[in-house]
């Protein structure tokens, strides 16, 4: 077994452009959930119209890629108003029931048949990124830094827009929430008809936070498009959604910190348990006292199964996350 | 214990005109604050509220009262914009409400308190309190990324929240969250707060529940203090000694209708109020019997 591999591979994880890019879903994400308490279950959605309006600007527009943020952002606000005109009236577990399906909509449709001419079916869109490339002042060609910290001149362009995106989405969200709008999201979690005696249109600050969230989700789908240099349907899945809001869970709810941290854990221990189990089971299956434990083809579920059981544990001995305030917490049973 | 008592002059004006008012449900004040005509709302088949006419005199206190299951929280909730009628008019300050949503009654001056009190338990009592000043320029996304548009406001907010916990005696709880206070201090905290949206009528509702006697006697003064500096107060109460000590009007509310309305030493002697709350007689409603 490779321990420095797997040391150096977890390590370079907690840092690299997936940490990154679940870092910036889960700011969004925390804008809606942690603090307005919004359910949203389809930021898959939103980090899919990043992706896509990127995607699309060659491949159907035919302009440059800059007009992939516009375009991105015209998604989001059309996708974050036909979510929440309907449902943001209604109690918290409409949004999640809408916010599900509208992900899998928005995924079964750029991955279907009949728009392949625009979205590129489930091949996605490719080449897009050169001009992204072209901005790069690094060598693709060679490598920098040292290991586990070595990247080609491209991936560290990358990592460098993609982190530098977490820092100031981070520095917005904490002065939004400590100016007296994150007052009144806040608020509406906490109960929202005592919001609107006051005066406030909660209606409308719901809404807010939907698209102000969803903005932040598509810098993210963004950022990994660019990384990868392909837009692909599936990599808006269910699971994504629910990766984000994992990550955000254990990094502790409505706290800037726990958005961008609890992601780096998350992805660094995804990563940690995936490689151990590889080097576990390279040459022959794992054997605990002649049963049979665990073999090569197993790694995946096995991997998922302990996730599962490291968020049970999470929910059991820590609930409030990471950075998460056992005082808050303390607060929701009364 | 009442003759020892001063009032405002605005306070002595109000109990002045109600003085001269006849003590009949309906009836017409010389200078309604509020006014409602008409309004209905029917929760399938039961007729929930069923109001012909309301008149709430400014500058007065004033009870509503009636048996569980009267209509008064539902009647509150009509007049606020948090539930529609499906008829009726209602005007506050000769503005009709009719179109007017929930969150735009508090900054016309109208704010209501709700029976099981809404205390933003993760936010802190101050924080609390700010939230209810109106027409704040940090409210607005864009606003909130850019502090120095709202600082100043902000400030003048915060002195005005600390003037009214101190007040209400919550000063000392200022920075706690406010899922740690006690029950009684969450009623106190939320009329605190909603006298930060600088309203013309509080609606209290039942802002006596669950709270301990020796609390009630500072609520009650907090009440009189809210009618002493100009505001008119509308509240639901089933305690009725508070209501007794504390009310210059009471408006008497059964099976959805107004049935009585006084001086609280009216009401106290009036048969169809103590019928009203002591049951009915052969097993007949009031109201059948009122249409027999």
């Amino acid at each position: 077994m490779d321990i420095i591999k797997i040391i150096e591979n977890t390590i370079a994880a907690f840092f690299g452009i997936d940490a990154a890019y679940f870092a910036l879903a889960a700011i969004g994400l925390n804008i809606q959930f942690g603090y307005t308490g919004l359910l949203n279950f389809g930021q898959s959605a939103f980090m899919a119209c990043g992706a896509y309006g990127l995607g699309m600007t060659s491949q159907y527009f035919g302009v440059g890629m800059w007009w992939g943020i516009l375009i991105g952002l015209a998604l989001v606000v059309i996708l974050g108003l036909l979510v929440g005109i309907p449902t943001l009236r209604l109690r918290a577990d409409y949004l999640a029931i809408v916010t599900i399906a509208t992900a899998e909509i928005v995924r079964l449709v750029v991955r279907s048949v009949r728009f392949k001419q625009y979205f590129g079916g489930s091949d996605g869109i490719n080449s897009f990124s050169t001009s992204f490339r072209s901005l790069s002042p690094f060598d693709p060609g060679a490598q920098y830094g040292i290991r586990p910290f070595q990247y080609s001149g491209y991936s560290l362009w990358t990592m460098i827009i993609g982190w530098s995106l977490v820092v100031i989405f981070s520095f917005l969200v904490y002065m939004l929430m400590k100016s007296p709008w994150g007052r009144v999201v806040k608020a509406i979690r906490e109960d929202e008809d005592a919001v609107r005696s006051l005066g406030k249109n909660v209606y409308s600050y719901k809404m807010q936070s939907l698209i102000i969230g969803g903005v932040v989700g598509m810098f993210s789908g963004m950022i990994f498009a660019l990384d990868r240099g392909s837009v692909q349907p599936d990599n808006y899945s269910r699971d994504v959604t629910f990766y984000v809001l994992t990550a955000l869970v254990l990094g502790g709810v409505a706290k800037v910190r726990g958005s961008v941290i609890g992601p780096m854990m998350f992805w660094g221990l995804y990563v940690f348990s995936d490689n151990f189990l590889r080097e576990l089971t390279k040459d022959k299956p794992f054997n605990l006292f002649g049963i049979g434990i665990i073999q090569k083809a197993q790694v995946g579920p096995v991997n998922y199964m302990l996730i599962g059981l490291g968020l049970m544990l999470l929910m059991t001995f820590r609930p409030q996350g990471v950075f998460g305030s056992k005082e808050e917490m303390a607060l929701d049973g009364r | 214990m009442d003759a020892e008592r001063t009032y405002s002059e605005l306070a002595q004006r109000a109990r002045t005109a109600l003085a001269s008012v006849n003590a009949s449900p309906g009836v017409a004040k010389p200078d309604p604050i509020l006014l409602a005509e008409n309004v209905r709302r029917n929760f399938g088949g039961v007729t929930a509220v069923d109001v012909q006419h309301l008149e709430v005199q400014r500058g007065s206190i004033t009870a509503l009262i009636g048996p569980n299951g009267a209509g008064k929280t539902t009647l509150f909730n009509l007049l606020t914009g948090f539930d529609t009628p499906d008829t009726g008019e209602w005007m506050f300050d000769s503005k009709n409400l009719k179109k007017v949503v929930a969150h735009k009654t508090a900054s016309l001056g109208m704010v209501r308190t709700f029976q099981l009190t809404k205390s933003l338990t993760k936010l802190s009592v101050i924080e609390n309190m700010k939230l209810g000043a109106t027409h704040q320029m940090g409210e607005k996304w864009w606003n909130g990324l850019l502090p120095f548009r709202y600082r100043k406001q902000e400030a003048i907010i915060e002195r005005r929240a600390d003037e009214l916990l101190k007040r209400f005696k919550l000063d000392h709880m200022r920075d706690q969250y406010a899922g740690t206070l006690s029950g009684g201090q969450r009623k106190l905290l939320e009329m605190a707060r909603a006298l930060m949206t600088n309203p013309r009528l509080v609606m209290l509702d039942e802002p006596m529940a669950g709270v301990n006697p020796a609390l009630k006697q500072s609520l009650n003064e907090h009440i009189r203090g809210l009618r002493d500096d100009g505001m008119t107060v509308l509240f639901v109460e089933h305690d009725m000694d508070m209501v007794h000590d504390i009310s210059d009007w009471v408006v008497v509310m059964a099976e959805g209708r107004i049935i009585a309305e006084g001086t609280p030493e009216q009401i106290s002697s009036n048969p169809a109020v103590i019928e009203a709350y002591l049951g009915t007689h052969q097993g007949k409603s009031l109201l059948e019997e009122e249409n027999a």
